[in-house]
């Protein structure tokens, strides 16, 4: 912004949703995927139960620091930095958090573009229950409900209530759940959970089917159940408008090593897998909502006039532009060219003026040009770039558009003649007379 | 300066001691006028310093502020760049073409000074000169209202006239130090078209005609009034016409004027083709074929002379004539090469158009029909020698009292459509004013000395005095006479007297604050400054981002574009009523509405003025209305009838439930609940209305304040972005 020539033609990245949070994370930029990680546990036998779900953790890097929710001395932040890039709650029935965190603590952590992981179980405290709910999930209202499914339920030695659900409708989008198919179902037991219709940022991960509905399974059911079918959902995230990612389970159990390693054969089918899809399912999940996979990241957007390759500090109506923007994909360990065929820029005032797929080069490097409509004003090149699993890219750049100059229009055109020919005629003629008058005496 | 300077002629001592210069009489009047011209450009540059000695050398109101912010443009850029401007930090996100959409007179003007200044090694600032324009150029009109009354009556008045025009109220409203707006020297170029016209009719003259088409020029670039000009001019033309005055003279002054003027003033882009091209100039076009054919009609009248034929052929030549150009004009305005009249001037000849029909010309204070108190107020005893004036001028009647006459009556009647226009009926009344007073003290004083005829005299006696001696002469039956002549100038010199002491009073008390810093008297008599507004806008250029976006109502746009150097939504140019109905609207919706259209204008900060903790009654709360009548004209959501409570405008606790839940009342009695203002009344006690607000628990969702001056007169909130998980 420095070396302006006016402050009328300044022009700035305006809203650089994606990477201004970025800028304040304790990982840089460069490298968007989580590093420390704080859990929260109920009862420290649980590191050992879910082992299997933090080794995989730990064995991606990821530092895993493990407190007991009540521990008087959790703290998520110091001196204004956050100690940590995610948290996990796997504390369903803590009711207050000992330090300094409670429900504020844990949004604002999310608001500032942290991940987190929330697990409940059935008896799930109300301070679980607000988190959820402030992030759009609402878990069944009664304590003792859990989901219960009699046609898609596992088959289990143990149990005749049905609560173990095999659970199968996925999400359809590869850069959540990884490109390798889940092919097992996934054990779930815990509690439903529906999504508020007033959010639109949360999703249905995992959803229980059509046969499901959420009831005690030790009483009698009496009236009909308040959640039932495909609202219920088992897994859900959210990935909210700074990129911070959130997982919400209806149950800590498909975290644990037994569930992981159980096999499953779902009512119905006579196929018995040696294992349940749980460990592929989780694991992926992770890697999504830990950043390792579905990042983007918008780098050099740039315009110019046709024929030059400065960028200018306004345009005229009618010039020709060149628009190009970098775009890559985060791989997990590096930054990989981001190809699609679907990404579009506007020129924007108050509505799109010019509204332009961009070609890419398969290199990550996206690129138009167009034509400046004939109406002049304070544009936006906007990129507005969302697409289900992916971090949003939404990149503006504002732009004024002049009319021409009292200089730059046509000196002479054609249409004008008879105009030209009528004064200097007139001139002529006035000369003419004047001599006449004047001399002819 | 209130002596007439008749009077100081008549004074012995001063004729003594002029004697003893040894000077003749001639050379004794032209001293004593050029001193006394003098003496009044100086008067009426500093009587309109009071504002700066009081405050400080800073521009006043909204309007100078943008003149301000183009001059310095201007003078940094240089006149191409201001004349291609395209500003794109106002009237987000649609800019504005500065350089044609303003009368570029007053910057140009400016401009130059400050560089003819900088020429000379003057170290000046551009806002010292812009500050100091106005009264400039009111001691430059000074001196055509000099020139003016000589050529309508005689020197007397022409000094008179200068006296009264240098410290009448009606001009220094518009023309204090600090006032740099384009009327300032709108009223010098208007008065100089004008006395270069009569000049040019009175003489004939081609030279003089020219002067006074560069003087329309001048006047074109400074201020739209000049439609004025090329109306008045014509009406003018046409009564002379009409009462048989035509001749050679007039025919030169007019055409010449007309044709020179209009070329030069298509020069000027914001003006354009109008000339050809709008309604209203149209009526100089027809007088300018009016002229022609009258013209040919002398011509073959003397060619012919024989009347019976004459008079055949005038029948049909004028016939021939109004039909074709009624023909004209008619496939003119069908066709829409010919623009109808414009709101505004359609609200100047029937004054209820406006209120009914363009509610942001309404909405402007000084657009409203003018009080009887602010003509006494601004023109004092001139309201009464104005009559007398005009019955002098149709005694003596002149092409040019014709002219003086016309332009007083009409004015006169513009004045009281709108307050505004009381400016343009100054020069006019002053000038009336001073043929008044000037043959009145004339006519007594040779009264007096006629008297002192039958002593013998010294030779301090001119031709005039020995005029009077035989005029008053058949007078001396009546025996009070002298006596009575004397009572009736001291009479006179008292009202005078009086109207030098009003003027110097309404400028010093009235017409001379900033209305950007404000005054009021505190509890002790001792005055209080609320410099509030320049806080606000020096917090915003502080703290906000370069490119943050300021919703506000229209009137502080320029203000906060000038001062606080950010980009306004909407500003005192009120070009496009759509935008301005938008902002409209979101003031007066619920906030969550309000919000939807903050964020497609894309809205950073919002501003509003609040008096509720002063009483300083000009806040948006008073305003409100209007934005609720501007917005349902384009968008009819809102409706005003909402926003009342049977018919009656009230924000306390029987507020309509619309009025007390929507944006511009959350955002101007946010935590006023909890604030109390005056010692015995409750929390939450509004100063400006007199009541106690009605909803004292406001709760923002999508706002947030941001930053509040230190007397809660600006309030500035931030615009949230959307909630992060929903």
């Amino acid at each position: 912004m420095a070396g302006l020539k006016s402050p009328t033609v300044n022009f700035f990245l305006l809203n650089l949703i994606s990477l201004l949070p970025l800028l304040a994370f304790s990982f840089s930029p460069d490298h968007p995927t989580d590093r420390r990680i704080l859990v929260l546990l109920d009862d420290l036998s649980l590191k050992s139960s879910h082992s299997l779900f933090f080794s995989s953790l730990q064995s991606r890097g990821f530092d895993l620091d493990f407190k007991l929710a009540n521990d008087p001395a959790i703290a998520v932040k110091r001196y204004g930095e956050y100690l940590y890039d995610g948290l996990i709650l796997f504390s369903p029935s803590t009711e207050r958090f000992g330090g300094s965190l409670d429900l504020g603590g844990v949004l604002d952590f999310v608001d500032s573009g942290h991940d987190l992981i929330l697990a409940a179980d059935s008896n799930a405290s109300d301070l679980i229950r607000n988190i959820a709910a402030e992030c759009g999930v609402d878990f069944d209202e009664d304590p003792s409900a859990v989901v219960i499914d009699h046609t898609s339920y596992a088959i289990s030695e143990t149990e005749g209530e049905h609560t173990l659900i095999a659970a199968e409708d996925f999400i359809q989008s590869d850069v959540i759940l990884g490109s390798k198919k889940i092919e097992a179902p996934v054990l779930f037991k815990g509690i439903a959970h529906s999504l508020n219709p007033e959010n639109s940022l949360v999703l249905k991960v995992l959803s229980a089917s059509s046969s499901s509905y959420s009831a005690n399974p030790t009483s009698k059911l009496s009236s009909p159940p308040s959640l039932s079918g495909t609202a219920i959902s088992l897994v859900s995230v959210v990935q909210a408008r700074n990129n911070a990612r959130i997982m919400i389970s209806g149950s800590l159990e498909m975290f644990s090593n037994r569930l992981f390693r159980s096999g499953v054969q779902k009512s119905g089918s006579s196929h018995k897998y040696a294992k349940s899809g749980n460990e592929q399912f989780i694991t992926e999940l992770s890697k999504w909502i830990f950043h390792e996979r579905g990042h983007l990241k918008a780098a050099h957007v740039k315009h110019n006039k046709v024929g030059e390759t400065e960028e200018p500090a306004i345009y005229r109506i009618n010039d020709d532009l060149e628009f190009s923007v970098e775009i890559f994909e985060w791989s997990g360990s590096s930054w990989v060219p981001y190809v699609a065929n679907d990404v579009q820029v506007q020129f924007y005032m108050m509505s799109p003026y010019v509204l332009k797929t961009l070609s890419t080069n398969q290199k990550g490097l996206y690129h138009t040009s167009f034509k400046v409509p004939d109406i002049y004003g304070v544009f936006q090149f906007k990129v507005e770039y969302q697409r289900l699993g992916y971090t949003g890219l939404s990149l503006s750049k504002q732009i004024p558009v002049r009319p021409f100059k009292h200089n730059e229009y046509e000196r002479f055109i054609t249409t004008a003649f008879p105009y030209y020919g009528a004064s200097f005629s007139t001139m002529a003629g006035f000369f003419i007379f004047s001599i006449i008058y004047l001399y002819n005496k | 300066m209130d002596k007439s300077p008749v009077d100081l002629l008549a004074s012995p001592s001063l004729a003594s001691l002029l004697k003893s210069l040894k000077l003749k009489t001639k050379q004794q009047e032209l001293l004593i006028r050029v001193s006394i011209l003098c003496l009044v450009y100086v008067l009426a540059f500093i009587t309109r310093l009071f504002s700066v000695l009081r405050y400080e050398s800073m521009i006043h109101e909204f309007d100078p502020y943008f003149n301000y912010r183009v001059t310095q443009y201007l003078t940094q850029k240089g006149f191409y760049e201001f004349w291609n401007w395209f500003d794109s930090e106002s009237w987000y996100p649609l800019g504005r073409i500065i350089g044609g959409t303003l009368y570029p007179g007053l910057m140009v003007t400016a401009a130059l000074i400050y560089w003819i200044l900088r020429f000379l090694r003057f170290a000046v600032h551009i806002r010292e000169v812009c500050v100091l324009t106005a009264p400039f150029f009111a001691s430059n009109t000074t001196l055509v209202a000099y020139f003016f009354g000589k050529e309508l009556w005689d020197s007397g008045a022409g000094l008179v006239a200068a006296a009264l025009i240098a410290i009448c109220p009606g001009y220094i409203s518009r023309s204090v130090a600090g006032s740099y707006d384009n009327e300032g020297v709108a009223i010098f170029a208007l008065l100089l078209t004008f006395y270069l016209f009569v000049k040019a009719v009175n003489t004939g003259s081609l030279a003089w005609a020219l002067a006074s088409a560069f003087g329309y020029f001048y006047m074109v670039s400074a201020w739209g009034g000049y439609v004025f000009i090329i109306n008045l001019i014509p009406l003018y033309v046409l009564v002379l016409l009409i009462t048989g005055r035509y001749s050679m003279r007039l025919y030169v002054a007019y055409n010449s004027m007309y044709v020179l003027g209009m070329l030069l003033a298509m020069q000027i882009r914001f003006v354009g083709f109008q000339h050809v091209q709008s309604g209203e100039h149209m009526a100089a076009m027809g007088v300018f074929f009016l002229m022609q054919v009258f013209y040919f009609l002398d011509w073959v009248k003397y060619l012919l002379n024989d009347p019976k034929k004459f008079h055949t052929f005038l029948r049909i030549t004028v016939t021939t004539a109004v039909g074709l150009g009624v023909i004209a004009l008619g496939v003119g305005t069908a066709s829409g090469y010919i623009s109808p009249w414009t709101g505004r001037f359609y609200s100047l000849l029937d004054p209820t158009y406006a209120k009914d029909h363009i509610p942001i010309i309404a909405s402007v204070s000084e657009h409203q029909p003018t009080a009887w108190s602010s003509f006494m107020f601004d023109f004092h005893i001139l309201l009464l020698l104005f009559p007398a004036g005009l019955y002098f001028c149709f005694k003596r009647l002149s092409d040019a009292t014709i002219f003086i006459v016309m332009y007083g009556l009409t004015s006169m009647y513009f004045a009281g459509v709108m307050v505004r226009l009381i400016l343009v009926a100054t020069p006019a009344v002053c000038l009336i004013s001073a043929i008044a007073v000037s043959a009145t003290i004339k006519n007594l004083t040779q009264l007096v000395r006629a008297k002192s005829k039958p002593n013998p005299v010294g030779p301090g006696k001119g031709t005039s005095s020995t005029k009077a001696s035989a005029k008053g002469s058949p007078d001396q039956s009546m025996p009070f006479q002298r006596n009575g002549a004397i009572a009736l100038l001291l009479g006179a010199f008292y009202l005078l007297t009086r109207y030098a002491i009003h003027c110097t009073w309404v400028t010093s008390e009235a017409y001379s604050s900033p209305s950007i810093v404000l005054a009021a008297r505190g509890a002790h008599g001792n005055r209080v400054i609320f410099d509030d507004y320049r806080e606000a806008y020096f917090w915003l250029r502080q703290n906000t981002p370069q490119d943050a976006k300021i919703m506000s109502w229209w009137d502080y746009g320029y203000q906060i574009t000038a001062m606080g150097n950010r980009t306004v939504i909407v500003d005192n140019n009120t070009w496009n009523n759509t935008h301005i109905a938008t902002v409209g609207r979101a003031m007066s919706s619920y906030e969550d509405e309000a919000y939807e259209i903050m964020r497609s204008l894309d809205v950073d900060y919002v501003l509003v003025v609040f008096g509720g903790v002063t009483g300083y009654s000009s806040d948006d709360i008073n305003k409100f209305l209007w934005m609720v009548r501007i917005g349902g004209g384009v968008f009819p959501v809102i409706k005003e009838p909402d926003y009342l409570v049977n018919g009656e405008y009230r924000v306390d606790k029987g507020a309509a439930p619309k009025m007390l839940n929507c944006l511009m009342y959350k955002l101007s009695y946010y935590r006023f609940g909890e604030l109390t203002t005056e010692y015995g009344k409750p929390p939450g006690y509004d100063r400006a209305r007199g009541v106690e607000i009605g909803n004292k628990d406001i709760k923002l969702e999508h706002l947030e304040e941001a930053f509040t001056t230190s007397n809660w007169i600006i309030r500035i909130y931030k615009v949230k972005p959307p909630n992060n998980r929903w």
